[in-house]
């Protein structure tokens, strides 16, 4: 990198990094993007813990009913299961909270906050974000409404039990269930506070793309990483406000006696004052952002997986603007699908006709991606790291679960499942496993980024090869007890005989989810072990084109010790005829005649 | 004790993963690269293979799920008139998936293996293709099209019923923390008036006593439906939403308090007729074997067996509705039109269930008029003051 001379804004932050930093402002209230994205990271493993571990017990509940296990005992006490058996409220109170805390805090929060974080600024060769204290603000707002939500489950009355989608009025009401009341009210706070954390998030990734992007860094020479997290931002600045004000109503008719979502209750022996209010309009709200929440999960996925499939396959992404196009169209298209959670929600049927045709519509993009990635791996020169499995593991999962969403996206067919296993099998591999695959290549590709070590490979390989077969066991089957008829969030199905012949497939279900949660230990040993004893990294590990690894390993304040890179080329040069290396990152000036191959 | 056989387990776990790392790290240590946790040809290649490989599981998987859980799905042997078109679609939608599903996965997997890394190899740099783009946009679009257009069709079919000129019988499912009650709307086919601030003793669903429509109204705990008339279900909820889910029927519609949802079907099939086909008998066989087993087990444990099995249609909760929801259910019959009308005849109003129940009360003056009897449903594990509440409102039928 040449020395410049007029220099006096870089002499600026050389300073800011020889001033001393005290523990407090280099570990807990840092504004350094790459700290807060190492804070969110940590914050959404420990919560990814709580949830996955939630759903271990209650799987164990639903393949052995009512049968007394000693784990019961230990994680949920007496009240929550007496003399070892789950009861009925806590399996309730577990399903919910799993639910809240997988598709909130870890895969939204965790998954945008680390990789948006770390990503946003390096790759655009940005000094920080652009306000590193709105930064550290939301961070600890996050952190906040974490631990809002985990004291919840320690109080007298239970945390929150009426699914996560808390529909009222049993949400609104402590009579309907015990978890509705104290435990819902935490819910609703921490909910609030976690809104307010994910837009100050939002709004500061949304101005550093549009504003700090390095000089040559236009919009179409972007990574697709930051594509992605830049149109999840939008999203989730246009659906988040509509939530917030769908709690606070709720919050409202909870505390204050309005009826915003209720009417003509009776309930405990008495008619309750609640006039004019619908639960449906608390449904419309909750899927509007409900929905595009899906895709606020998966896009900063598929934009990781589009990085470290096109840098692991040695090749050009596919379709670099189809690319940008689909996830522009599919952005759009998932703040107008939200009615096809309420196909049969009592909504005027003809609603019904217009979410079903916008729904399926949602399919073309999301195959013009999968197409993208399967020719991208095409002729490629595969190196498969653990990253690059886990990507490939994602386009699978996707491929799986969402074309099971053509049939749950045709209200005729939803009809008969709606509700069922099959709708649980179908989102948790189209956005569980699959944005928890995306996060699992994100941090074993920008691991040496972060933590300036490796991650062990034969750890990752193991990790990828159980979770995979995992994945598959516990899902694949679910479909078919869904077919059957079989309801989501019962507590046992030993009440219908009709029922008894899916009870094996629960169990194996049930195996394969015990087996695939205790080798995640493997990850979490690796993670922390290889922080302090991993390999050292070199500079750029991967062979990678974008920004981030032309910075130094030791991470400073500013990014780069001199002047910041400036940029000639898109980010997916690679094996481009004509230069002696595979790769050419976006810093290295084009050569003299040398054209460009893409469109 | 097995906390601490879990304990030593553990340790040991840890202990073989150090070791393998160990040795894993040996193994590199003629490695010149200088950066070892970055996958080299040997990776590549185990690796490349396992994906094949993976493929083979992703098949494996779903042909075992379809040889031993594809007798599970509901989909044919619909016991309604609209059933069979939802069932058609289901199977063309499913057909359509499961080929897409099995030529990607061997793309992915296929290419995965193929073109793993090997020192030397170049890639080939191919960055876009418009013409791709386009057939991989354009063919989705419109086999989506052609979906999209059936399902609409039956959708716009199931959903609109014309009351009019179609003259359906007329029932509301009434539903609440945890049970499920029928009202039948009798001879004028007109339900009366209702709501929740009207509810009062034997009047549980709240109906509107005065109203001229109410008078021949039948509460029932159960639901007989006849064969081949389209029966129009009004549905109510009192308390929080319930979900009205008749699978055998492909018939689902939430409860919402506060407005009324209905949902119509026309049953093709009577229970008998269902219990006699040949994929029940087969399913219901398989139950019972299931439950003998399990019987023998709990007679071993000093426990009363299974009673065997009858295969009955059923109404299920279907939408979460609280610590019970897991067991909210009604048994529906489909009759012959005959049986049908003598199972109806056989019922008293509610309006004379009224008044009879006011003339106990007279009788019986000073006395415990109202019986309490526990909900079945409500008996167990409940902690919410559900329970207690619906026991005393609960009267005797």
């Amino acid at each position: 990198m040449s020395q410049a001379h007029d220099n006096h804004a870089i002499d600026h932050h050389e300073d800011h990094h020889h001033h001393k930093d005290t523990f407090i402002t280099k570990y807990i209230f840092s504004i350094d993007h790459k700290m807060i994205a190492k804070q969110y990271l940590l914050t959404g493993i420990f919560m990814g813990i709580i949830g996955v571990g939630m759903s271990l017990l209650f799987r164990l509940q639903l393949a052995w009913p009512e049968q007394s296990f000693k784990v019961f005992s230990f994680f949920l006490g007496e009240k929550m299961a007496p003399g070892g058996v789950m009861t009925n409220e806590a399996y309730l109170s577990l399903i919910t909270i799993h639910g809240t805390i997988m598709v909130f805090f870890v895969l939204t929060a965790a998954l945008s906050g680390t990789f948006s974080n770390l990503l946003i600024p390096l790759q655009l060769g940005a000094r920080d974000m652009a306000s590193g204290f709105l930064n550290m603000i939301s961070y600890w707002l996050f952190f906040l409404s974490s631990v809002v939500m985990v004291s919840s489950l320690f109080i007298e009355s239970g945390p929150a039990s009426a699914g996560w989608t808390i529909y009222p009025p049993l949400s609104a009401l402590p009579q309907a269930i015990a978890g509705s009341g104290l435990g819902m009210t935490l819910w609703l706070v921490s909910m609030a506070i976690f809104i307010a954390a994910s837009l100050m998030g939002s709004l500061n990734y949304i101005v550093t793309v549009i504003n700090l992007r390095t000089k040559g860094m236009s919009l179409t020479r972007m990574p697709l990483t930051i594509w992605a997290f830049f149109v999840t931002a939008v999203i989730g600045v246009i659906s988040f406000p509509v939530l917030l004000s769908a709690a606070l109503l709720l919050i409202m008719d909870r505390s204050f006696g309005t009826s915003f979502f209720l009417s003509d209750i009776y309930l405990a022996g008495e008619v309750l004052n609640y006039q004019g209010g619908s639960p449906v309009l608390f449904e419309h709200l909750f899927w509007f952002l409900g929905h595009p929440e899906v895709y606020i999960i998966l896009l900063p996925a598929l934009g990781i997986t589009s990085e470290v499939i096109a840098t692991n396959a040695r090749k050009p992404i596919f379709g670099y603007r189809a690319m940008i196009m689909s996830i522009l169209a599919i952005a759009f298209l998932s703040t107008i699908v939200w009615g096809h959670h309420m196909f049969v929600s009592g909504m005027n049927p003809f609603l019904g006709s217009v979410f079903t045709f916008t729904t399926l519509l949602i399919a073309i993009p999301s195959a013009v991606k999968a197409f993208n990635y399967i020719t991208t791996l095409w002729k490629g020169n595969l190196q498969l790291n653990p990253a690059m499995l886990f990507s490939i593991g994602l386009v699978s999962t996707f491929i799986t679960g969402g074309l099971t969403g053509i049939i749950l996206g045709d209200s005729t067919l939803d009809i008969n499942v709606h509700d069922t296993y099959f709708v649980v099998a179908h989102f948790h591999l189209v956005m569980g496993i699959s944005a928890l695959y995306g996060m699992f290549a994100g941090i074993y590709h920008w691991y040496p980024k972060m933590f300036g070590r490796m991650l062990n490979k034969t750890l990752g390989y193991v990790h990828f090869w159980v979770t995979a077969v995992c994945a598959y066991g516990v899902f694949f089957p679910m479909h078919f007890i869904g077919m059957a008829g079989l309801p989501r969030r019962y507590y046992e199905n030993t009440n219908f005989p009709l029922f008894d012949d899916l009870q094996n497939v629960n169990v194996v279900i049930t195996v394969f989810a015990l087996i695939g949660g205790a080798f995640q230990l493997v990850f979490i040993y690796n993670f922390f072990v290889s922080i302090f004893y991993g390999k050292k990294t070199v500079q750029n590990p991967w062979r990678s084109n974008t920004l981030e690894w032309t910075a130094p390993i030791e991470h400073i304040h500013g990014n780069w010790p001199g002047e910041i890179p400036e940029v000639y080329r898109w980010p997916y040069d690679y094996s481009k005829p004509g230069h002696d290396e595979d790769f050419v990152p976006q810093n290295v000036p084009m050569k003299p005649g040398e054209e460009v191959l893409h469109h | 004790m097995t906390g601490l056989l879990v304990l030593l387990v553990l340790v040991l776990l840890a202990v073989a993963l150090w070791q393998l790392t160990k040795i894993f790290d040996l193994t590199q240590v003629g490695n010149t690269s200088g950066n070892t946790q970055v996958a080299d040809d040997n990776d590549n290649k185990v690796n490349g293979y396992l994906l094949f490989g993976f493929l083979g599981f992703i098949y494996v998987i779903t042909i075992y799920c379809f040889v031993y859980y594809g007798k599970l799905p509901l989909m044919d042997n619909a016991a309604s008139v609209h059933g069979k078109s939802v069932d058609r679609l289901m199977w063309i939608s499913m057909g359509l998936i499961f080929t897409v599903q099995i030529i990607t996965q061997a793309l992915l997997h296929y290419f995965g293996f193929k073109y793993r890394g090997k020192t030397g190899q170049v890639a080939t740099y191919f960055s876009d293709n418009n013409k791709l783009e386009f057939i991989w946009s354009s063919i989705p679009a419109i086999v989506l099209a052609v979906l999209i257009f059936f399902g609409l069709y039956s959708w716009t079919d199931i959903m609109f019923v014309n009351e009019k000129v179609e003259k359906p019988i007329v029932i509301e499912i009434y539903g609440q923390q945890f049970k499920w009650t029928a009202r039948y709307s009798g001879k004028d086919n007109v339900l009366g008036k209702a709501n929740v601030r009207l509810i009062e003793g034997v009047n549980a669903l709240g109906v509107d006593l005065a109203d001229p429509n109410a008078q021949d109204d039948i509460v029932t705990d159960e639901i007989h439906i006849p064969k081949g008339t389209k029966v129009l279900f009004k549905l109510r909820s009192q308390d929080v939403l319930h979900s009205m889910y008749m699978p055998h029927f492909r018939a689902q519609m939430n409860c919402v308090p506060g407005m009324v949802t209905q949902f119509a079907f026309t049953p093709s099939m009577t229970t008998t007729e269902m219990r006699e086909t040949k994929e029940m008998t087969e399913k219901v066989a398989n139950i019972n074997k299931i439950r003998e087993e399990k019987s023998k087990e709990l007679v071993a444990d000093g426990k009363t067996a299974l009673d065997p099995y009858t295969f009955d249609y059923l109404l299920l909760c279907n939408k979460i509705c609280g610590a019970s929801h897991y067991n909210m259910q009604m048994k529906v019959v489909v009759d012959t039109p005959e049986d049908y009308a003598k199972w109806l005849n056989g019922k008293t109003t509610l309006v004379q269930s009224v008044k009879n129940a006011a003339a106990d009360a007279a009788k019986a003056k000073g006395g415990e008029a109202n019986s309490v009897k526990t909900d079945s449903a409500t008996g167990k594990k409940d902690t919410t003051v559900v329970a207690v509440a619906e026991a005393t409102m609960n009267t005797k039928k």
